[in-house]
């Protein structure tokens, strides 16, 4: 289980830099929120997969085997949701950005670089 | 009511925000409630200061959970010194704001986003593991996302683009370095890992979580491989919001690396903090070599920024009790200095409506008073004895000398040079030389009126009062800033204030 | 500047229906997180969508009537419960943001706390920040 999980994480982390290398705006986002999938992936299979390793249930062994570690589900879970804060704040920027540039091309933003 | 003093920090913004957002068809009251707010910020700030100073490490525990499973917050000298410079920035920018921001982003929402955003700041400086310290670092990205492109203009959409992806691209990997952490140490609480870290000994896995974690810190702190996006997006909102910015967010990203690089990664100096120094080096020799070629005056002051940033890392590389004193000391100088040339910037702009140092200049003969405050922040800056910038260049110096790294005392001065020509090109260009007669003043150049003034003065100059202070009577912050060295060199008063827990 | 149109009448009259159907279900959810798969966050985003569907029925400004205020009060009214929630054991004397139960069971709602109205709060902040989202989108057209 942990060497397909590792697989699809990989192949995340891989799809999300290379849409962000892309010229394209849309393409960024999508890039990025591949990559948060990725580290939400990368810290549940880090968190451990196996059973019966709870963090407080340490007194009864025979109750704890049925559990997870439910701390990177924690995480994950906080993780998802900042996340998708972020990203829905990212897809209303790119519209802006787009209705203010008129192209979907990175290489359009260049008026940071010149003043007045 | 028994509440720590390490919440109020956390509340007071919140709380404000709050009321602001309730206040939404009132713009015109929010300047004064957040204003109010700001105020009980600075009041939470200095409350948390002294009680660290006389109580030491100050920890308190969200919910009454114990230390290494629940979330814990904790405030050591840096951290408490680190939130009251928050405060001290939030309301001098907040008082800035009133004249400097315009009546549609006030309608839009900007001083909420700019509590919101202190909010996250105090929260990462007192954020006791490191899960929690990536929660505070979105919410703080979440807001400056909000004041970056507030207003809608073209440029600060582009900027916010930049400042988006590579944020998130940092942040990305900051929670793939949690999750490693997780996994190799089993644990989140920062103190908690300490220990565990320590007993594992240095590793080849260890130092590669602690470079995911310098890649990450590095990116939010601007160092140099990785501050591309800063001099793309800090010029282009309005002046009060690139001063915040700049006097606050990046410093976020250093406070993580003094945190996480004296408390976690210690196990082999001499490759961590190996990496840190060479960065350093090269973040204050390319930062000011970036500063010296713009023309752009605000571009000048975000690469200053980004060179002085190698500054307090250089600290960090260091790793002496001197260095990090000096290092800290510098911080905490940078914070208020950089702040006051950024809004001495904006009211520049405001008074002529250019950014480019070209088409500026005179300012010497219109306001000669301001222009004194400006070579004081720009002397203090590069170092001029006996302004502030001066003694934590001659700390780390000395440590540098010290520990025999000849190569980062050379980038050193030669940064503190290049400061010192990249300033006496802004005060030649925007000060000194006369104005050029071809080009008339722009439609949206306006005199401020008496009030506007008071409100773009009294931040400037109180600011400038703190930086004089620093400079001239430096014993005390520099006695406060070896205290806090020696906390981060000797963390056990750290960790055990923690783990053993105050319920 | 296209005026946004995209209408089906069965997918407007089946959300008539629909609508209430799927707020109440996501209060289910909110109120029966506390032991069991659910809580603020999920109801949230459930109500949220909810409403994200009565918006591809209809349009913005009948979602803003059914809302009757904006929903950025929403967002103000969830961090403020969410602030309470944490402040109120102060007055207890316990630590920031102790979970304190009322130890009575009401029907329906269950156990009544302050991680109850923390998780209320976060519904309230879900559904303010979507829906803020998606007013912005839909009327900047």
């Amino acid at each position: 289980m942990e060497l397909v999980l590792s697989a699809v994480t990989g192949g995340l982390y891989a799809a999300g830099l290379f849409m962000m290398m892309r010229r394209s705006l849309f393409n960024m986002i999508l890039g990025l929120i591949l990559l948060g999938h990725a580290a939400n992936l990368l810290l549940f299979t880090l968190g451990g997969l196996e059973r019966g390793n709870p963090a407080f249930v340490a007194s009864d062994p025979a109750a704890a085997a049925s559990f997870p570690d439910p701390l990177p589900q924690a995480l994950i879970l906080t993780a998802i949701v900042i996340g998708f804060g972020v990203n829905a704040f990212a897809v209303v920027l790119i519209r802006r950005a787009h209705g203010a540039i008129g192209a979907d091309d990175l290489d359009e933003l260049k008026s940071t670089d010149c003043s007045d | 009511m028994s509440a720590s003093p390490l919440i109020w920090p956390l509340l007071v913004p919140l709380l404000t925000a709050i009321g602001l957002l309730f206040l939404w068809r009132r713009p015109s009251w929010h300047r004064w409630v957040g204003l109010a707010g700001a105020f009980g910020l600075l009041a939470a700030g200095l409350f948390l200061l002294r009680t660290v100073m006389t109580e030491g490490v100050t920890t308190a525990t969200i919910g009454g959970w114990p230390a290494p499973y629940g979330i814990v917050l904790a405030a050591d000298r840096l951290s408490a010194a680190l939130v009251a410079v928050a405060g001290l920035l939030g309301t001098a920018v907040h008082l800035f704001s009133i004249s400097g921001v315009d009546a549609r982003r006030e309608a839009y929402g900007y001083y909420p986003a700019l509590h919101l955003m202190l909010m996250g700041v105090c929260g990462a400086f007192v954020a006791g593991d490191i899960f929690n310290l990536y929660v505070w670092f979105e919410v703080l990205l979440m807001a400056s996302f909000m004041l970056l492109e507030l207003g809608g203009e073209r440029i600060q959409l582009e900027a916010a683009i930049k400042y988006l992806a590579l944020n998130l691209l940092a942040s990305a990997v900051f929670l793939s370095g949690v999750g490693f952490l997780y996994g190799f140490a089993g644990s989140l609480n920062m103190a908690d890992l300490a220990g565990r870290l320590a007993q594992r000994g240095p590793s080849p896995l260890s130092n590669g979580v602690a470079m995911l974690f310098l890649l990450a810190f590095g990116t939010k702190a601007a160092l140099f491989p990785f501050f591309f996006w800063l001099p793309a997006s800090y010029h282009a909102p309005p002046a009060p919001i690139s001063a915040v910015f700049a006097g606050l967010l990046t410093k976020v990203g250093v406070y993580a690396l003094y945190r996480t690089f004296t408390l976690m990664f210690v196990a082999d100096v001499a490759f961590t903090h190996g990496w840190l120094m060479i960065l350093a080096g090269l973040t204050m020799v390319i930062g000011l070599l970036g500063a010296v070629v713009q023309e752009d005056l605000r571009r000048v002051l975000s690469f200053n920024l980004v060179g002085h940033i190698g500054f307090m890392v250089l600290g960090l590389g260091l790793f002496t009790p001197l260095a990090l004193a000096g290092g800290i000391f510098y911080t905490i100088h940078d914070m208020i200095d950089i702040t006051i040339l950024f809004l001495i910037a904006g009211v520049v702009h405001r008074e002529t409506g250019r950014w480019r140092m070209e088409s500026l200049g005179g300012f010497y003969d219109r306001a000669p008073f301001l222009s004194l405050l400006f070579l004081l922040a720009a002397f203090s800056l590069s170092g001029i004895p006996p302004l502030s910038g001066f003694w934590g260049k001659l700390a780390l110096i000395r440590a540098a000398l010290a520990r025999e790294q000849y190569l980062a005392t050379a980038a050193a001065l030669a940064a503190t040079f290049l400061t010192l020509l990249s300033m006496a090109q802004v005060w030649e260009a925007v000060f000194w030389k006369d104005r050029p007669a071809a080009d008339p003043e722009p439609a949206d150049a306006l005199r401020p009126t008496r009030w506007e003034k008071v409100f773009q003065m009294t931040p400037i100059v109180g600011l400038t009062l703190v930086s004089l202070a620093m400079g001239l009577f430096p014993e005390p912050f520099f006695r406060y800033a070896e205290a806090a060295a020696r906390g981060l060199l000797e963390p056990s008063a750290y960790i055990l204030a923690v783990l053993g827990g105050t319920p | 500047m296209k005026e946004h149109r995209f209408t089906s009448l069965i997918l407007a009259a089946a959300t008539q229906y629909l609508l209430p159907l799927l707020l109440f279900l996501s209060v289910d959810i909110l109120l029966r997180g506390h032991n069991k798969p659910g809580g603020g966050f999920m109801g949230g985003i459930m109500g949220a969508s909810a409403l994200a569907l009565y918006f591809m029925a209809h349009d913005a400004r009948s979602v803003r009537r059914i809302l009757r205020i904006h929903p950025r009060y929403f967002l103000a009214i969830g961090l403020l419960a969410a602030a309470v929630s944490g402040l109120l054991p102060l007055f207890f004397g316990k630590p920031f943001m102790t979970g304190i139960w009322w130890d009575r069971h009401l029907p329906v709602i269950g156990m009544v706390g302050t991680p109850l109205l923390f998780d209320v709060g976060v519904y309230n902040v879900v559904v303010g920040v979507i829906m803020t989202i998606f007013l912005t989108l839909m009327e900047n057209r």
